[in-house]
């Protein structure tokens, strides 16, 4: 059975990327392009890791993994959070709300492939 | 008994004593002798009783003489002498008992002239000394004045009420460019000796900042000054640095008691913020060598840096930051292209669309950003190094003051440096205390400091109650409110401006729950104390703080009480020229001239001088007076924005007015419609000079000034009388001293009791 990755992010430009890139590694994706929708498709779709931005329309990314943090049959979904910003107080912010890493734009695609697949285990 | 009465007696005394015994003898012996003997005894006596009388009469004359050169001797000599020493005691020390007279008295005289002389050396001693000390403080206070001058930067020194006690031009000019409103009052905005602070800078800014230096004072810190950036209320920025003025450690004793707390002085203005006011003082009290008598402020105007500043910064963040997810979308469409050559035809057009979009959307965010660049956006705010303990220990102070909440201090970092705007910190965490108190309740606060890398935690715990994270966000939104004090800024927009974030976690094995707020630590933390910190309290401390500045806080303090002496108080003396002569027919204000005394002194620099455009034509008659023609008044501002201008220029005055009745006539009418009032106490020099000259014809101004030896020049200008009268006020202190009449309530009763109070406009 392949893993399960939910993409959260508004911007269509970085989801074409991201979606091609994860089917390419044979996971089955699915994306969700705002706050509240994410918080929906992590119930239905059941991801086992999601990539989640956090400037986004409804809800923010730190509000969305809050929410999936505070829900007990989410404990085991694996978050990352992938964003545009790169301070080092809201890495730590991410990070304390319960994301599993914290991966900042421009990144590298590799990168992020070893990132998930670690995570993943 | 005068020395003529007791001569007079004595001569008796000696007349009865050369005459009586015979007389006695006499009488006895005509009572015990028989009528033979008698007859032959007045034979044999009368015809030889004037040879006797003549005999007694020379004895007597004789010691008369002897008698008067005694008392010539010893008793007009001692007075003589005595009034020499008066002399000497007063009008003229040089003046010498000149000896002479019988041997003791000599010797008095000589012993005399020894102890003058001991005591002339000794005054000249005193004389010395003082001479040379005023010349000292006078050299130090000429290289002050230079100094000061010279500098760039605006100075203003403060005593711990708030009182202003010193400040340099270019303090003046830069609060004169700030303050608002059409009148040209040309002391700057409310800058003067004796004015209050407070009007200008924010009062909570200055406790909070004195706070910060009582703190690193008591830790020895090299640098106990503290910086803060206020805006005015024209809404320009000012940065602040203020040092302390330490008095030494017997002034510290001497003063016995610290100053009182400013609400006791302050009047009106002091009300909502006496509890942090009153922290000031207890902290004045701990260590006699770190007693702060006072502050110097340094104050430059950073608006337009501040702008720049904070233009290059907005820019340099939309470049870098506002790239990222652009960047971040092509190196990712790039890379995934790159990596999969097996791409199909049209997806792989899809990735190259995402690449020149992005990089065309890249271009015009370059393009907008740097057309941006001139506009003005949100300001960053300078933080300062502050030791995290001082900002959670002044935290704890102001939460437990204003909410009665308990605070428990946890797992302090006890070395960790912060670089804040601490006010605002402080402010933060004290809403976020009131928030939890308000909305859940909370009964004690733990605060908990640590650190990671580069970033300090400053942890909010509380027990029990847990909230949701959405409250947070709301309450980041809000401005913050503590009670009545209001904050312009939200919890968001400090957090912002420290580059910091914050948000709510739960420790869900301790069942607390806490704001966690992120902020940078501060890179160079500063240097423990070393022998620098000694300068500021030792013997080599820079000259320029040596003289003594702050005698005058007593005779500058605020709130008229009507007991204090006139010597003691500042004044506005103040006259205005009119339409006419005719307050209640119509007459208008068309100039308003005024001078401060502070400190027996006419302060010539601190001055008001107005025209004012009385609405309703001049009268022609009027015009050769006061010499202000219709161009003149024309276009110049009405008196209802010069009268409130001139009512702030007067706060926490006595005023001083020549036929004061007439010129307070014209406010009185105007009172109502302008809403200012005049409440404080008014002198009027033609009151005081009927009551010291009640005899003499004229008051007018001229005749007093003539009478008191004071030149008139530039008569017939508002500012010219104020001048005229201001002095002629001076002169009249002394005077008024010499008739009994010392306080403002003595002047005010005195002046009442003249039929010249009568006199009604």
């Amino acid at each position: 059975m392949s893993y399960r990755i939910l993409i959260v992010d508004d911007e269509p430009n970085i989801v074409i990327s991201l979606e091609y890139l994860m089917k390419k590694e044979g996971f089955q994706v699915a994306v969700a392009t705002d706050g509240e929708a994410a918080l929906q498709q992590a119930l239905s779709f059941l991801p086992d890791l999601i990539l989640l931005d956090i400037m986004m329309p409804k809800k923010s990314g730190f509000e969305v993994c809050q929410a999936l943090r505070a829900d007990p049959a989410l404990a085991a979904v694996k978050i990352i959070m992938l964003t545009a910003k790169g301070r080092e107080t809201e890495v730590a912010k991410g990070l304390a709300l319960g994301a599993d890493a914290y991966i900042t734009k421009p990144f590298s695609t590799k990168d992020l492939v070893l990132q998930i697949k670690s995570l993943l285990g | 008994m005068k020395a003529k009465f007791r001569f007079m007696v004595a001569a008796c005394v000696l007349g009865l004593l050369m005459t009586g015994p015979f007389a006695l003898t006499a009488v006895l012996l005509l009572a015990d002798a028989k009528d033979a003997e008698r007859a032959a005894f007045a034979e044999f006596l009368i015809p030889r009783l004037p040879l006797g009388g003549l005999m007694t009469l020379l004895g007597f004359i004789g010691g008369l003489i002897l008698l008067r050169s005694l008392f010539q001797q010893y008793v007009h000599g001692l007075l003589r002498m005595a009034e020499t020493l008066r002399l000497m005691l007063g009008a003229n020390r040089n003046f010498r008992v000149a000896p002479e007279g019988p041997p003791e008295v000599r010797e008095l005289a000589r012993a005399a002239n020894d102890l003058a002389q001991q005591r002339d050396e000794l005054l000249n001693d005193v004389e010395e000394q003082i001479r040379s000390a005023k010349a000292t403080v006078e050299e130090e206070k000429n290289r002050l004045a230079a100094l000061m001058s010279e500098l760039a930067m605006g100075v203003i020194v403060c005593n711990l009420d708030g009182r202003i006690l010193l400040y340099n031009s270019r303090a003046r000019l830069q609060f004169k460019a700030l303050s608002q409103g059409p009148t040209s009052m040309s002391g700057g905005a409310l800058i003067g000796l004796g004015r209050s602070i407070f009007s200008i800078l924010e009062r909570g800014q200055i406790t909070h900042s004195l706070e910060n230096i009582q703190q690193r004072l008591r830790k020895g810190s090299a640098e106990p000054t503290a910086n803060f950036i206020t805006s005015t209320r024209g809404g320009q920025l000012l940065r602040a640095q203020m040092a302390p003025v330490l008095g030494s450690a017997e002034r510290a004793e001497n003063l016995g008691n610290p100053p009182g707390p400013l609400s006791e002085k302050g009047g009106d203005e002091v009300s909502s913020q006496a509890a942090p006011a009153q922290g000031v003082s207890a902290t004045t009290m701990v260590g006699a060598e770190l007693h702060v008598t006072g502050y110097v402020l340094t104050i430059e105007n950073i608006t337009r840096n501040f702008e720049r500043e904070a233009e290059r910064d907005q820019a340099l963040q939309a470049l870098t930051d506002g790239n990222r997810a652009a960047l971040g979308n092509i190196r990712a469409a790039v890379e995934t292209l790159l990596d999969s050559p097996e791409m199909e035809t049209d997806t792989r057009e899809r990735f190259t669309r995402v690449i020149a979009d992005e990089a065309a959307a890249m271009s015009s965010k370059l393009e907008a950003t740097m057309s941006r660049f001139a506009d003005s956006l949100k300001t960053r705010w300078p933080l300062e190094d502050v030791l995290g303990i001082d900002i959670l220990a002044a935290a704890a102070r102001r939460i437990e003051d204003r909410l009665q909440l308990p605070i428990k201090h946890e797992d302090q970092d006890t070395e960790l440096w912060m670089r804040v705007d601490s006010f605002a910190l402080i402010q933060a965490i004290t809403f976020l205390a009131s928030r939890l108190q308000d909305h859940y309740a909370i009964r004690e606060l733990r605060l908990r400091l640590s650190a990671e890398g580069r970033m300090v935690f400053v942890d909010l715990i509380w027990s029990g109650t847990t909230i949701s994270s959405e409250t947070l966000y709301t309450w980041e939104l809000e401005p913050m409110t503590v009670g009545v004090e209001t904050s312009p800024l939200t919890l968001r927009d400090v957090i912002d401006r420290h580059g910091g974030e914050i948000w709510y976690q739960r420790d869900k094995a301790v069942h607390s729950a806490f704001f966690r707020i992120v902020l940078p630590a501060a890179v160079t933390p500063e240097a423990p104390a070393t022998d620098q910190a000694q300068h500021l309290h030792s013997d080599s401390r820079p000259e320029y703080y040596d003289f003594d500045l702050f005698a005058t806080r007593d005779a500058a303090g605020s709130g008229i009480d009507p007991e204090r002496r006139l010597t003691d108080l500042a004044y506005s003396v103040f006259d205005t020229e009119t339409t006419g002569l005719q307050p209640s027919a119509g007459d208008e204000i068309i100039q308003l001239g005024a001078v401060r005394i502070v400190n027996n002194r006419l302060l010539r620099q601190e001055i008001f001088d107005q025209l004012v455009d009385p609405v309703i034509p001049l009268k022609p008659e009027g015009i050769p007076i006061h010499g202000i023609t219709e161009a003149m008044v024309n276009g110049q501002p009405k008196l209802d924005a010069v009268l409130p201008a001139f009512h702030e220029f007067c706060a926490e005055t006595v005023l001083v007015a020549h036929n004061a009745a007439f010129d307070m006539r014209f406010f009185q009418l105007k009172e109502d419609s302008l809403g200012v009032r005049f409440t404080q106490p008014v002198l009027d020099t033609l009151l005081l000079s009927a009551v010291l000259h009640p005899n003499q014809e004229s008051h007018r101004l001229e005749s007093i000034a003539e009478r008191l030896g004071i030149n008139v020049i530039g008569r017939h200008t508002a500012l010219g009388d104020a001048y005229v009268t201001g002095e002629v006020f001076l002169k009249m202190i002394p005077l008024l001293a010499d008739m009994g009449i010392v306080t403002l309530r003595q002047a005010l009763d005195a002046s009442q009791q003249t039929w010249f109070a009568r006199v009604k406009y």
